[in-house]
């Protein structure tokens, strides 16, 4: 059994579901990722499992102890909020050693908790300070503080790094990774952002519509996505319309080239049409060694990223997007030239219709 | 910038702009500033114009100490129980579940009833806990109460107190939903996951919150009280012993006999509200550390 | 639990405040013995003092209004866009009428605008009527200044003048064309709670010895007996029609902003 055990999760307000047939188990020390669109029941699961909302129905057991009807109070759990979260009236200090003083823990104990805390984040020196005084990431430095003092068994994160600029926003979360990693908390990290939850997690789970599409590692949810949602929300994706001419053999066509995929036999009817997704980073341009398949393409569009330049070519009617690295001894195609692309048929993907 | 520029003095654009408040500045002199200081200049002086500490120390009597206290008294209990009623109505409103849709009626209401003050007020509750009041007349032939004879009269101290909470607690309620509203759900929730009781939210972190709002409330309900003489004089006439009422009856009829006196009276009332204008400031600053 | 708690309060809260008005309303439909009758409030209109000191309150609510609203616009306009620094003593000043009280000002001004001062205003129907007018006006001033002051805050002042002075328009324009129709919402919100407190207000009225309507029922109400509830109940109606029509402008302006 797992640490952090969520069963059949379900949550309905009025007459909405926003959470349906919800499972999760959260293995002790582990860092696990709740990714989906906006309104798709992320937070709801959270606060269930804080306790802010009651599930309609399922059970949440903590360490093995069943928690479903217990008081938030009562549950032991730290939660960072997405912003503005930081009682104002209090300085950082007294915010981090709120859930100290209620607990009743002596004055002395209490005041080396929060400076061991205050070091932990990287601000020692801020303790007076007062929450206004503070830029946000700063406060949410302090929220995380404030969160652990009380040493709770699971840490929840609800979008903490969505009100913050592009640059603390990453930084801080490799900082939220680290300091989750040194202490062993048990943690779910509730986020939008699937780059946020791919760089962060030991697990990801890919929810839509108060679903769990599907679990898994980062490297499992972008390579292998099971879903057309899941591939579509994790990284950018090219998709074609492809024919089955040999199921058993795991033989389609696409643009008349024929593909044997790595997979074998695939659970499809001849002739049906069936979907193939690429990443833009399995797409090359040119001929390229081991890339068996070769599609015609034209040139429509060249981002110059960097380091990176993305090009969109259109092969087979469809616009696709594909990644090459930068080489100063090879500029990119003009527009509107012709080219070709190959990719390798064990970067497909194939997703169900 | 050169060093002419830099050496000009700076004060010479001023004045052009100063002057554009000048009709303000005009106006709270001559019907503010001015009259408030011809009160406090008139209870330093003796009849003849000298200085005089002898207007103040005439103060010392019984029956204008006895004024002074009961002003005091009713209006700290007045602040006190609108505070405490408004506070429980509003919080009613915002926290405790009530459909949406009595919200907007009540700040209505509450408007409206803030400002029904003066005489009409007083009509209003003599018709309704007067000795032939509404409610006075029902509690008897229905329960047989008699509210006079459980010592409840209208026209005294309590009367008065009940009166003056029909504007009392709705400026309380106008003033404190919008702060009620400014306490942002994560605090409780964060305290709440933190292990704290919504006891020790309430004393931690709402309360410290909300204490300048309702401090700064509980100052001008209590101005608001003291300075008040349409509803108390329509309600018992002149007889009702307390400041502004004596005020009234020397500045109509020199009462006391002592021009001067009524000075120092008036005065009186400035130090009051004004010490507790001071005292609000003070608390308010001392509280307030964690604004912006 | 708490729902519980919260429905007790409002509901005795709701209690306290339906009790006068019930209280007001019925006592003065008693009039008639043995039935309830409008005669009450029929007495009260037909009374002619009723109409004169009624309109004259009216006379004096709007000088004071026009009178605040020239005050206070420019005054506001002006420290908003060149005064900033004097912001703090101003608005201590127009809060200070929240702190001394009313009877003491009007007393101040009987003793300093009487008959042998410098400035005779109370010598004269007419001038009283002015210092009456100004003492409503500072009693205003608190509400008024906040009102146009929250109305202003939401306006860009500095760069409507700039683009207003681009264009050729002088002061007196930009204030009438620019500013004022921009804060007309918090004006109008000021002008009908200035009417409020006007309309019945009493011991300024009553200290100056002006036929306002305030003393007139006050001498009502010492005198009879169903026609004050009577007169409470207009003025309650008064009141409740002022609030109604702030709320409504208020509610219009948010309208007309939304269709925007
Ligand atoms: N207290 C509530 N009452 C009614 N509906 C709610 C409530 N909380 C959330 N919802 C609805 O539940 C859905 C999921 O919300 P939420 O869990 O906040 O999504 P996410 O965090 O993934 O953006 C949304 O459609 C939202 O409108
Ligand atoms: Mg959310």
């Amino acid at each position: 059994m797992a640490f952090l055990d969520l069963t059949n999760l379900e949550k309905v307000f009025g007459t909405n579901r926003v959470v349906k047939d919800f499972s999760l188990g959260v293995d002790k020390g582990e860092f696990v990722s709740l990714l989906g669109p906006s309104g798709c029941g992320k937070t709801t699961v959270l606060r269930m499992v804080a306790g802010f909302e009651t599930p309609t129905s399922g059970s949440i057991r903590i360490d093995g102890q069943d928690v479903t009807d217990q008081r938030t109070n009562q549950r032991a759990i730290g939660m960072m909020f997405q912003a503005y979260a930081l009682f104002p009236n209090m300085t950082v200090a007294d915010n981090v050693a709120f859930g100290l003083k209620v607990k009743g823990v002596p004055r002395a104990e209490r005041e080396a908790r929060v400076i061991e805390m205050l070091q932990l984040i990287g601000l020692p020196d801020l303790a007076s300070r007062f929450p206004f005084q503070l830029s946000g990431g700063q406060q949410q430095r302090v929220a995380l503080a404030r969160a652990l003092a009380p040493q709770p068994r699971v840490l929840l994160l609800d979008e903490p790094l969505s009100a913050l600029d592009a640059k603390v926003r990453v930084s801080l979360r490799n900082e939220i990774r680290e300091i989750q990693r040194e202490l062993g908390i048990t943690t779910i990290f509730v986020t939008h952002d699937q780059e946020e939850a791919m760089s962060i997690s030991d697990r990801i789970v890919v929810m839509n519509g108060g679903i769990a599409e599907q679990a898994g590692a980062p490297f499992e949810i972008y390579n292998n996505p099971r879903t057309r949602f899941v591939a579509g929300f994790v990284g950018t994706l090219n998709m074609f319309t492809a024919m089955v001419e040999d199921a058993e053999r795991g033989l389609i066509t696409v643009a008349g080239q024929r593909i044997a995929l790595a997979t074998g036999a695939i659970e499809a009817r001849n002739g049906e049409t069936v979907n193939l997704a690429l990443r833009p980073e399995a797409i090359r341009l040119g001929r390229a060694v081991s890339c068996e398949v070769v599609l015609p393409a034209t040139i429509e569009a060249v981002h110059f990223l960097g380091s990176v330049i993305r090009v969109r070519a259109r092969v087979a009617g469809t616009v696709v997007a594909l990644d090459t690295f930068n080489r100063p001894d090879q500029p990119p195609p003009p527009l509107g030239s012709t080219a070709e692309i190959s990719f390798a048929a064990s970067d497909v993907i194939l997703l169900p219709a | 910038m050169s060093e002419a520029q830099l050496r000009r003095p700076p004060k010479r654009r001023l004045p052009v702009e100063w002057l554009g408040i000048l009709p303000f500045v005009a106006f709270a002199m001559l019907f503010l500033i001015m009259p408030t200081m011809k009160i406090v200049i008139g209870a330093f002086q003796s009849p003849e114009g000298g200085f005089t500490l002898q207007n103040l120390i005439d103060l010392n009597t019984d029956s204008i100490r006895s004024a002074y206290w009961t002003s005091i008294k009713l209006s700290l209990i007045t602040a006190l129980l609108g505070c405490a009623a408004g506070f429980a109505m509003a919080s009613a409103v915002v926290f405790g579940g009530l459909p949406k849709r009595v919200r907007s009626p009540l700040l209505t209401f509450s408007g409206v009833a803030s400002n029904f003050a003066g005489v009409p007020l007083a009509f209003a509750f003599i018709a309704t806990l007067g000795p032939a009041g509404l409610v006075t007349l029902w509690l008897k032939t229905e329960f047989g109460i008699n509210l006079r004879a459980m010592g409840f009269n209208l026209l005294s101290f309590w009367g008065l107190v009940v009166t003056y909470l029909f504007f009392q607690i709705p400026l309380m309620i106008l003033i404190i939903i919008p702060a009620l509203d400014g306490l942002k759900r994560e605090w409780r929730e964060a305290a709440e996951v933190l292990g704290a009781t919504g006891a020790q939210y309430w004393r931690m972190v709402a309360l410290p919150i909300l204490f300048p709002s309702i401090l700064g409330t509980f100052a001008l309900l209590f101005a608001n009280s003291f300075g008040a003489v349409a509803t108390a004089f329509a309600l018992t006439g002149p007889q009702l012993n307390i400041v502004p009422i004596k005020l009234f009856a020397q500045i109509r009829g020199d009462v006391l006999g002592n021009p001067n006196l009524g000075y120092a009276l008036a005065f009186g009332m400035i130090v009051i509200t004004g010490l507790a204008n001071v005292t609000y400031i003070v608390l308010r600053t001392r509280s307030e550390r964690w604004l912006k | 639990m708490t729902r519980f708690f919260a429905w007790t309060a409002f509901l005795l809260g709701v209690l306290f405040f339906v009790l006068p008005l019930v209280g007001m309303t019925e006592f003065s439909l008693k009039m008639r013995r043995g039935e309830y009758s409008f005669d009450a409030y029929r007495r009260v209109f037909e009374d002619q003092r009723f109409w004169d000191t009624f309109s004259y309150s009216l006379i004096l609510a709007g000088a004071t209004i026009v009178f605040g609203v020239l005050l206070v616009v420019p005054t506001a306009y002006w420290v908003r866009l060149k005064l900033p620094q004097a912001r703090p003593v101003i608005e201590f000043i127009t809060l200070l009428p929240l702190v001394i009280p009313a009877i003491v000002i009007v007393f101040g001004y009987i003793r300093l605008y009487n008959t042998s001062s410098v400035l005779p205003l109370t010598g004269s129907a007419l001038g009283t009527d002015f210092l009456l007018t100004m003492g409503y006006a500072t009693l205003a001033l608190p509400y008024m200044y906040r009102a146009v002051d929250t109305g202003l805050r939401t306006i860009d002042v500095a760069t409507l003048t700039e683009a207003a002075q681009s264009l050729g328009a002088g002061w007196i324009t930009i204030l009438a064309r620019i500013i004022l129709p921009n804060v007309l919402v918090a004006v109008l919100s000021g002008a009908f709670l200035t009417l409020a407190i006007v309309i019945g207000e009493f011991t300024m009225a009553a200290l100056l010895n002006r036929p306002a309507f305030g003393p007139f029922m006050q001498l009502l109400g010492a005198n009879r007996a169903y026609e004050p509830p009577a007169l409470a109940v207009i003025a309650f109606a008064i009141t409740w029609g002022c609030m109604g029509l702030i709320q409504l402008v208020t509610r219009f302006s948010k309208h007309e902003r939304a269709k925007v």
